[in-house]
C-alpha cells in the first residue's frame, strides 16, 4: 500500500505526470473571472469565496481521468488486481495520491489567489479550512467516477457528466463555509456537514469504487 | 401463478405485457383526459393565483412521477444486483428517459407557474433546484448506459451508479434546502385530507379530486411507457444476442 | 500447491468461448496452452488468474498463489528499471530484485527509465517482475512476444529454475521453449451454443 502511494506520488511529480497542470488551471480561471465580471473590488470580494471553490473543483475535475486510466492502459491495473492488495485499498490509495498531488496544492495556493479577488480578511482562514476539509471528498468521489469510466475510450467528458452532480453537496457546504466565514458569520453548521460528507465518502465510497473497478476488469 | 419472478423471463414478460398494454394505454389516456379536462375547465380559479393555478394538474403529477421513476430504477437496480434478472436491468434502463422527460415537464411547468407568481421564470428555489440536479442524475445515468458496449457490464455499472446517485441525490436535497430556504409553497396536496381545519395552504377538495385523477393518469401513463420501452429494450437485446450467435457461427 | 481447473467454462463479453476444461498443474510442472488466435486462451488465463469469474465450473488452488503476466507489462515509463521492479517487489512483500535483474540480464539497464527501453527490453523487465512476486504459479499470456532468441533462452532458463524450486507455470505460447512440458490444445473445448448461455433467455 505504501509502495503504491510512493509510486503514484513519484509518477505524479515527474515529467508528464500532470503535476502543476491543475494549479495552472486554477490560476487561469481565477484571473479570467475579473475579466468577465469586471474589476469592481466590492463585487469581486463578495464572489471570491465561491469562485475559489468552483475553480478548485474544476481544477480537480481536470485530472480525474488520470487516476486510473493510465494504470488501465499499461496493464498495471490487471497486475495490481492479482496482487495481494484489496481493491478497496487500491482505490483509496489512488484517491489519496490524487489528493496529495492535486487537492493539497490547490488548498495551499487558494489564499494567494484570494488576494487577486480581493478576498476579505477572515475569508483566508475559512476558504483554506473549507478546501482542506472538502477537497479529499472531491478526490474520493472523483475516483469513483474514474472507476466507472475506466474502460471507456475518451471517457473524460462522460466522467465530468457523472461526477459533477455528485459534487453538488460538497460544493454547497464547502462554499457556504467559505462564504459565511468571509462575511464573518457563524460557520459551525456547514462546517460540520462538510466534515460529515468528507468522512462519509472516505469511509463508504471506496467499496463502491472497488466493486465498479472489479466489474470493469472482467 | 408460482411467483412474481416468473415475469423475469423476457419471453413471459413480453407475452404478459402485450396483453396488458392496450388496456393500460387506454386507461392512461382516459384517466389523463378526465383529470386534465376536469382540472382545466371545470374547477374555479384560485382567488389569489387566478387561472395559473391550473398548471398544478401537470406540474405536481409530473414531479411525482419524476421521483417515482428514479425510485423504480433504484428498486430495479437492486433486483438486478441481487437476483440478476435481465428484465429488471432493462426495465431500469427503460424508465430513465421517461423519468427524465417527467423531470423536464415538472421544471418547465414550474417555470411557467413561477413567472406570474414569483415574477421570475427561474428562481433558485430548493425544490426547483433539486429537480434540476435530479435531471443531471438522469442524464449521467443514461449517458453511462449508452457508453458501454457489453450489456451485463453496463447493467452492473449503472446499477451501482443508481445506488450511489440516490444517496447523493438525498444529500443534495438537504444541502440545497440548507443553502436557500425558498419561495416554493409546501407540499400542500397530501395534507388536504389529513388537516381539514388548515385554512391557507391546503388545496381544497374542488382542486384535489381532479388532481388525484391526473396523478393516477400520469402513473398509468408511466407504467404503460415503461412496459413498452422495456419490451423494446428486450427486443434490442435479443437482436444483439442473435447477432453474437451469428458471429460465433 | 496444485492448480485444478474443474469442468471450467469461460466467457468473453457474455459469450461462452471455452467449456468443459479439466486440467491440473502440480508443482514442478508446466502446461503449455495451444490454439489459434481468438480461441479463448487469454480469456482462460484471465479466469484462472481470478480477474474474471468463470461461466461455469471452478478453479481450485490458485488465488493468492498466482502471478499473472499478460500482453501489457504494467511498466511506468517515467520510473527506472529498478524502481519499476522494486515497486512490484514491495507490493508482493518480497525485497530482493537483484536476482530477477540478473536472470533477465537487466543489471546494466537498471538506472534507465523504462520508457527508453526497446520493446524486447521492456518485455524482459515485465517477465522479471514474475520473479519478485515470490508466487508459485506463473500464469503467462504469450510471454515471448518481441523477445529475440537469446532472450527466449533467458526466459526458458528462468522458467526452468522456477520449476526446479517447486513452482509451476501455465503458459500460452506458440514457441517451443525447450522445456519438458505438457501440451493442452484448447481447440476441442470451443464452446457451442446451448441453453446454458447467459443470453439464452433472449433467444
Amino acid at each position: 500500500m505504501i509502495a503504491l502511494l510512493t509510486r503514484d506520488l513519484r509518477l505524479g511529480v515527474r515529467a508528464g505526470g500532470g503535476f502543476g497542470l491543475g494549479l495552472a488551471f486554477f490560476l487561469i480561471v481565477t484571473v479570467l473571472v475579473p475579466f468577465s465580471i469586471g474589476p469592481e473590488s466590492a463585487l469581486l470580494a463578495r464572489i471570491a469565496p465561491g469562485i475559489l471553490w468552483l475553480g478548485a473543483l474544476l481544477a480537480c475535475l481536470l485530472s480525474l481521468d488520470r487516476i486510473l486510466a493510465l494504470d488501465w492502459e499499461d496493464g498495471s491495473l490487471d497486475l495490481l488486481a492479482t496482487a495481494p492488495l484489496p481493491m478497496e485499498g487500491i482505490v483509496s490509495i489512488k484517491a489519496l495520491a490524487h489528493w496529495i498531488t492535486t487537492g493539497l496544492p490547490l488548498v495551499l495556493v487558494a489564499p494567494a489567489l484570494g488576494v487577486l479577488l480581493n478576498l476579505p480578511g477572515p475569508g483566508y482562514l475559512w476558504v483554506t479550512a473549507s478546501l482542506l476539509l472538502g477537497t479529499p471528498a472531491l478526490s474520493v468521489i472523483g475516483t469513483f467516477g474514474a472507476a466507472l469510466t475506466v474502460g471507456i475510450k475518451r471517457g473524460g467528458l462522460l466522467l465530468s457528466l457523472l461526477v459533477l452532480p455528485l459534487y453538488v453537496p460538497t460544493l454547497i457546504f464547502g462554499a457556504e463555509v467559505a462564504r459565511r466565514g468571509a462575511a464573518g458569520l457563524e460557520v459551525v453548521t456547514p462546517l460540520t456537514m462538510l466534515a460529515g460528507i468528507t468522512f462519509g465518502v472516505i469511509a463508504l465510497l471506496p467499496f463502491a469504487s472497488a466493486a465498479v473497478l472489479r466489474i470493469n476488469l472482467r | 401463478m408460482a411467483s412474481i419472478w416468473e415475469y423475469a423471463n423476457p419471453v413471459k414478460f413480453i407475452r404478459t405485457t402485450d396483453r396488458l398494454l392496450p388496456w393500460l394505454s387506454a386507461a392512461a389516456v382516459v384517466t389523463l383526459l378526465v383529470g386534465l379536462v376536469w382540472g382545466f375547465f371545470f374547477t374555479p380559479d384560485d382567488y389569489r393565483q387566478g387561472s395559473t393555478v391550473k398548471i398544478i394538474y401537470l406540474h405536481v403529477p409530473a414531479a411525482l412521477m419524476a421521483i417515482n421513476a428514479w425510485l423504480m430504477m433504484l428498486v430495479a437496480s437492486l433486483i438486478w444486483i441481487v437476483r440478476r434478472h435481465h428484465v429488471s436491468a432493462l426495465g431500469a434502463r427503460a424508465a430513465a428517459p421517461v423519468g427524465a422527460v417527467m423531470t423536464v415537464i415538472a421544471l418547465v411547468t414550474g417555470a411557467l407557474w413561477g413567472q406570474p407568481m414569483w415574477g421570475t421564470w427561474w428562481e433558485w428555489d430548493p425544490r426547483l433546484t433539486s429537480f434540476l440536479i435530479l435531471f443531471l442524475f438522469y442524464l449521467g445515468y443514461m449517458a453511462l448506459w449508452a457508453a458501454i458496449e457489453d450489456d451485463d457490464t453496463a447493467a452492473d455499472l449503472t446499477s451501482i451508479l443508481c445506488l450511489v446517485g440516490s444517496v447523493f441525490a438525498i444529500l443534495s436535497r438537504y444541502a440545497v434546502n440548507f443553502w436557500n430556504q425558498g419561495l416554493h409553497q409546501g407540499a400542500s396536496v397530501m395534507r388536504a385530507g389529513a388537516l381539514a381545519g388548515d385554512t391557507e395552504e391546503r388545496v381544497s377538495n374542488v382542486f384535489a379530486v381532479p388532481l388525484f385523477v391526473s396523478m393516477a393518469g400520469f402513473a398509468l401513463l408511466f407504467i404503460a411507457l415503461v412496459f413498452l420501452r422495456t419490451q423494446t429494450e428486450i427486443r434490442a437485446r435479443r437482436t444483439r444476442a442473435l447477432m453474437a450467435r451469428e458471429r460465433m457461427g | 500447491m496444485t492448480l485444478h481447473a474443474i469442468d471450467l467454462s469461460v466467457s468473453r463479453g457474455g459469450v461462452a468461448v471455452l467449456e468443459g476444461l479439466n486440467f491440473s498443474l502440480s508443482p514442478g510442472t508446466a502446461l503449455v496452452l495451444r490454439g489459434p488466435n481468438g480461441s479463448g486462451k487469454t480469456t482462460l488465463l484471465r479466469t484462472v488468474a481470478g480477474l474474471q469469474p468463470p461461466l461455469a465450473g471452478r478453479v481450485e488452488g490458485g488465488g493468492e498463489e498466482i502471478a499473472y503476466a499478460a500482453h501489457a507489462d504494467g511498466l511506468k515509463a517515467m520510473l527506472s528499471v529498478s524502481e519499476n521492479l522494486s515497486f512490484w517487489a514491495s507490493v508482493f512483500g518480497t525485497g530482493d530484485i537483484v536476482a530477477a535483474l540478473r536472470a533477465f540480464d537487466l543489471e546494466a539497464l537498471s538506472d534507465r527509465l523504462a520508457g527508453t527501453l526497446s520493446a524486447g527490453q521492456k518485455r524482459r523487465l515485465g517477465l522479471a517482475r514474475l520473479m519478485v512476486t515470490g508466487r508459485a504459479i506463473w500464469v503467462l499470456d504469450e510471454p515471448t512476444v518481441s523477445l529475440d532468441a537469446a532472450s527466449v533462452e533467458l526466459f526458458a532458463a528462468a522458467v526452468r529454475t522456477h520449476l526446479g524450486q517447486g513452482g509451476s507455470a501455465l503458459i500460452a505460447t506458440h514457441i517451443d521453449l525447450g522445456l519438458d512440458t505438457e501440451l493442452l490444445d484448447v481447440t476441442p473445448f470451443r464452446a457451442v451454443w446451448r441453453a446454458s448461455d447467459p443470453d439464452e433467455a433472449f433467444l
